[in-house]
């Protein structure tokens, strides 16, 4: 395979309640770091890609400080499963869950997404 | 009511009360019981012991003790702003301001106390305040902002604190206490002596055995001053009176309850009201049965748990409490223990007073040798242990408890000397021996899960140093090789991992997890502990390992801290700031009128930084490039603010200008700032230069400070400002311009290599083996032959040197990041935005609380709607 083919024409989308919503090129991502994307509804979707290229996106808004930069986190991996660090206050979230591994009464919006 | 779901109504959501709710939740009565509770304040209960640090930046939010989510899930009824207004004891009804009326199967009563305000004329006129409640604080800070002069009636614990609060709003404050010392309650004379210089020193007035008069107004019936006992006058425009609290108890009387004849609602060791057993009082507004009313928080957890545990029909009783306390008073330590007084009678005092640096420590001794209790001023360092071992013989001599260093003590007596059933943490009531079971039978291997796990730690914050001995000795005793690797995913140290990383010049932050990180973490994505820390190794060493030189260049740009990924520091809004370097301090007019301009025109907020250069803020991320290319355009660089990195060296105006100058000290700072501008470290490094001794860049408070002798430099090394100061020490004196180089790039890299993640030079000097004479034999005396490499090192990554911004702004794959959203470039991120004040503009905080759309954020999660 040749991954570099692959990726040039692929897309990242979200899904939104019932339709997938393209976000950008996946060659738009690189790995470990994450894109906000703007929502129809004036949401923001913070997408981040692994070192294997899996794709995950969960709410872009930390809900500890109000501030929309979860996508401006670091990455990493706790017990096999991937999160990221708020870049503010340094809290972290699973990345397929949305729920914060430092607090378990908190939890954001995990979105299914997709290269297609 | 319905019969079969017993009601319970709490009246007072304020640190007990909150505290109840938790033991009725954790005892499983919310699922048995109905829960109503009545909170008068406009807000769920906070942390009151911690409201004066409202002052230092924690908002209200910070301050909330109310987890709303557990409210809703154990389906407690909380009804915010809504006090109980009367109780029917006949009917069991409790009726609230709202007209609610409340039948209850057992009441809970948690009103706390009011401030005592002394009946003297005018005390109710505009400016007179108390400090009681987030909104008494509010309304302080509101009127301070109009006043220049400020007094507090009272010199006791909370009236030393408002004092201190007073000052730091900028206000003249005077405090004006009755008894002969202050904090007569908690302090002998000695002590209160010892007090007293230390407080006049930071420059309150302090006015001790007069009584306050009355409150003297102008035409416009607003405070203008105060008449004393002793016929004096005390100008001021503000008055916070602090002069005791006492029980709420007026809601008790009025339904017949009995209360003490000082005030209190009379309760037995269940905390049940002596004369209704349906009742409970719990908190500042019991009379607890030992005959006291007690105005510390830890006694009332106890009763909260005592009422709980009672209703629930176990048994318990509260039959008395310590009054240990300990606190930071303007940054004076103060702590006493048990039996400070020494009333019980035979007992012997161990004094030891310095005046001149405003210590005072005295330990209460009996005649077999038990502790019994003690007093300490100026330096608390040993209250948590010594405090442990009250009401036992304690290892050592006591005096070696309280000398100071240097005096042939003090003794350092680890806490694994602590019987098991010595209380660590009062305020939760918490012994050695559950800390201990913690660790060892809940797996708790760090502070913050065995604060989680006991919480032990979590009111005053008092007794985290000895959690944090306790636990490492308790790991190492249990034979768990404390683990000394970086994080999860790599079990090498960080100097460690430097060597591994030069030594094999691996480049990529993938190869060395998959090579050498441990087992389980490796061809995962690492963690944000040793992303940055890896990246910032490489970068330090990047020109000598032929790594890409900037920090944005392929899989580094993954692995930076987000300050680094933007090239800009990250504001809690969302915005960034930007500070362009101003080696030195010096700056032509021609490039602060260019900063201004930029300013100006992107609506930047400014500010002189504490580091001789100017901050602008509030910077959207898609406007950074567009900053920096004006910026670089007139000729500025990064001032590398944002990362772990050389920040700045200030220097003093010297030789040039100033009489007193011996060398010219702006050039010096301006050649070293340029020298090591861009180098990656452990932690930041700052620098300073002063003409001469007198010190005007406090080159002393620096990672590396020169002052200037007739005959050359003197180098200084392993200073810091902050949170832990520390003077720097004296490494070599008399140097030329080419030795102090010299010798500055051997400390720093000797430094990069050898030190911890986030390890200021301080730290690192303290805790590397040998110390400073260590590091002064390795680069003066090159005792370890690596004096060569080290300058090669520094040589390399001087002649690699390019401004970050500079670069960035050419390469349009590095500018692809800044932008607010990957599929709407243009559109800014509506999160951030601003208000005015005073003539610029602020982050507007509100909307980030709101954010777009409140409804959903509360429904996200809440499996109950
Ligand atoms: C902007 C500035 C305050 C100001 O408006 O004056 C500032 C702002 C911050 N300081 Fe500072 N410090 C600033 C001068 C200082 C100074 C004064 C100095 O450098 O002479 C000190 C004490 C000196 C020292 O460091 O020894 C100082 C001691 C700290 C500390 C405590 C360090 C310590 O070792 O205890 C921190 C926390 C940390 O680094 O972990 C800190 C951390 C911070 C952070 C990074 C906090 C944060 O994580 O957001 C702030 C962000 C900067 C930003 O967003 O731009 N800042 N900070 C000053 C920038 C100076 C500059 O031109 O670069
Ligand atoms: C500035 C400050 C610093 C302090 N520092 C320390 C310290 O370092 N260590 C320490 O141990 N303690 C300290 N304290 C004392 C500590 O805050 C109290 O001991 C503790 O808050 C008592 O808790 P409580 O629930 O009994 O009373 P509170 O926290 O006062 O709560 C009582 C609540 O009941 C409400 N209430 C009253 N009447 C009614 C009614 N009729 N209906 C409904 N609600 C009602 C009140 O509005 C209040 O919210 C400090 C206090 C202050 C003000
Ligand atoms: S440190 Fe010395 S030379 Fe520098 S400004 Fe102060 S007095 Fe002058
Ligand atoms: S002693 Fe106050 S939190 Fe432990």
């Amino acid at each position: 395979m040749t991954p570099v083919l692959e990726t040039t024409d692929l897309k990242i989308r979200l899904r939104l309640t019932d339709d997938w919503f393209t976000v950008c090129d996946l060659s738009a991502l690189l790995p470990g770091r994450g894109v906000a994307a703007l929502l129809p509804d004036g949401r923001q979707a913070a997408v981040f890609a692994d070192r294997t290229g899996r794709l995950y996106a969960i709410d872009n808004r930390d809900p500890f400080t109000g501030a929309a930069v979860l996508s401006r986190g670091l990455t990493g991996t706790h017990r096999g499963r991937p999160f990221v660090a708020s870049p503010l206050l340094k809290q972290r979230f699973d990345l397929e869950s949305g729920q914060c591994l430092d607090d378990e009464t908190v939890r954001v919006t995990a979105y299914e997404v997709k290269a297609a | 009511m319905s019969t079969d779901t017993p009601t319970i109504v709490l009246v007072g959501h304020g640190m007990v009360g909150q505290r109840f709710l938790e033991a009725l939740a954790e005892r499983g009565l919310t699922a048995t019981h109905r829960v109503v509770v009545l909170c008068e304040e406009p807000r769920p209960a906070y942390d009151r012991v911690q409201l004066t640090s409202y002052f230092s930046g924690k908002t209200p939010e910070d301050l909330s003790l109310t987890d709303l989510r557990l409210i809703e899930d154990h389906g407690i009824e909380l009804r915010v702003g809504d006090p109980a207004e009367t109780i029917d004891r006949a009917a069991r009804e409790v009726t609230a301001r709202s007209g609610l009326v409340v039948g209850y199967d057992v009441l809970v009563l948690a009103t706390g106390s009011y401030p005592f305000v002394p009946p003297v004329p005018n005390k109710d006129a505009e400016g007179c305040f108390v400090y009681r409640t987030i909104e008494d604080l509010l309304a302080i800070e509101e009127y301070a902002g109009r006043s220049t002069t400020g007094a507090v009636v009272g010199g006791g614990l909370l009236g030393l604190e408002a004092a201190g609060a007073l000052k730091g709003l900028g206000l003249t404050s005077h405090i004006v206490e009755f008894a002969p010392r202050l904090m007569p309650v908690q302090v002998d004379e000695g002590g209160g002596a010892a007090l007293l210089r230390t407080i006049e020193d930071m420059g309150l007035s302090v006015h001790t055995g007069v009584g306050t008069q009355e409150i003297v107004v102008g035409e416009d019936g607003a405070v203008t001053g105060m008449k004393l006992s002793d016929g004096s006058e005390l100008a001021t425009d503000l008055v916070v009176f602090s002069a005791g609290v006492r029980p709420r108890d007026q809601l008790a009387r009025d339904a017949g309850l009995t209360v003490g004849e000082r005030g209190g609602i009379a309760v037995d060791e269940q905390c049940r009201s002596v004369c209704d057993p349906r009742v409970f009082a719990i908190g500042e507004c019991a009379l607890a049965a030992d005959g006291r009313v007690y105005g510390l928080v830890a006694p009332g957890y106890e009763q909260a748990e005592t009422a709980a545990a009672t209703i629930a029909e176990d048994e318990s009783a509260f039959t008395g409490a310590d009054l240990s306390t300990k606190l930071k008073l303007l940054g004076v330590d103060v702590a006493s223990f048990g039996d400070a007084h020494g009333t019980a009678g035979d007992c012997l005092d161990v004094v030891y007073s310095d005046s001149r640096a405003g210590l005072y420590k005295k330990l209460v001794i009996g005649r077999d040798g038990t502790l019994l209790g003690g007093i300490l001023i100026g330096d608390a360092e040993a209250y948590g242990t010594l405090k442990a071992f009250t009401g036992s013989v304690p290892p050592v001599s006591p005096e070696s408890l309280v000398l100071p260093a240097g005096a042939g003590g003090p003794v350092q007596l680890g806490p694994s000397a602590l019987p098991d059933d010595a209380i660590i943490c009062s305020c939760n009531n918490v012994r050695k021996g559950t800390i201990r079971e913690a660790v060892t039978e809940h797996s708790c291997t760090t502070v913050p899960e065995v604060k989680k796990c006991t919480k032990a730690g979590t009111t005053c914050g008092s007794c985290v140093k000895v959690l944090g001995q306790l636990v490492n000795a308790e790991l190492e005793a249990s034979g768990v090789e404390v683990d000394k690797g970086l994080c999860g995913c790599f079990s090498q140290t960080r100097e460690e991992l430097y060597e591994i990383v030069l030594a094999l010049r691996v480049t990529s932050y993938r190869e060395l997890l998959d090579r050498h990180g441990r087992e389980a973490a490796r061809g995962g994505d690492g963690c944000e502990v040793c992303k940055p820390t890896v990246g910032s190794i490489i970068a330090s060493l990047a020109p000598a390992i032929g790594a890409g030189t900037h920090v944005l260049d392929g899989e580094q740009a993954a692995l930076q801290d987000t300050n680094d990924h933007f090239l800009a520091n990250l504001q809690k809004n969302g915005s960034y700031s930007v500070v362009p370097r101003i080696p030195g301090g010096e700056i032509a007019p021609e490039k602060l009128i260019i900063i201004g301009e930029i300013a100006r025109d992107f609506g930047l907020y400014t500010k002189i930084t504490g580091g001789q250069r100017i901050d602008m803020f509030g910077a959207r991320v898609e406007q950074l490039p567009l900053i920096w290319a004006r910026l670089v355009d007139a000729g500025f660089e990064s001032g590398h603010a944002y990362g772990k990195s050389l920040r700045t060296v200030k220097s003093c105006v010297g030789q040039t200008w100033c009489r007193y100058g011996v060398q010219d000290s702006v050039r010096m700072a301006i050649d070293l700032e340029l020298r090591y501008r861009g180098l990656r470290s452990p932690h930041k490094l700052k620098s300073a230069v002063s003409g001469c001794q007198r010190e005007c860049a406090e080159a002393r408070s620096k990672d590396f400070g020169v002052i200037a002798t007739a005959n050359g430099w003197n180098l200084y090394v392993g200073g810091n400002g902050g949170a832990t100061p520390r003077h720097a020490d004296l490494l070599a004196q008399d140097l030329s311009d080419a030795e102090l180089i010299r010798l500055i790039d051997r400390f720093l890299m000797f430094y990069i290599r050898t030190a911890d993640r986030l390890e200021r030079t301080s730290v690192w000097l303290d805790r590397i083996p040998g110390g400073l004479d260590h590091v002064r034999d390795v680069v003066v005396h090159d005792s370890l032959g690596i004096c060569d490499e080290l300058e090669s090192l520094m040589t390399a990554h001087v002649s690699a040197y390019r401004d970050e911004w500079a670069e960035t702004i050419d390469d349009p794959e590095k500018l692809a990041r800044f932008v607010s959203f990957v599929n709407a470039p243009d559109t800014p991120d509506p999160v951030v935005a601003f208000v005015p004040e005073r003539d610029q503009m602020k982050p507007d905080l509100p909307l980030l609380n709101i954010g777009l759309r409140p409804a959903d954020d509360i429904l996200e999660g809440t499996a109950t709607r």
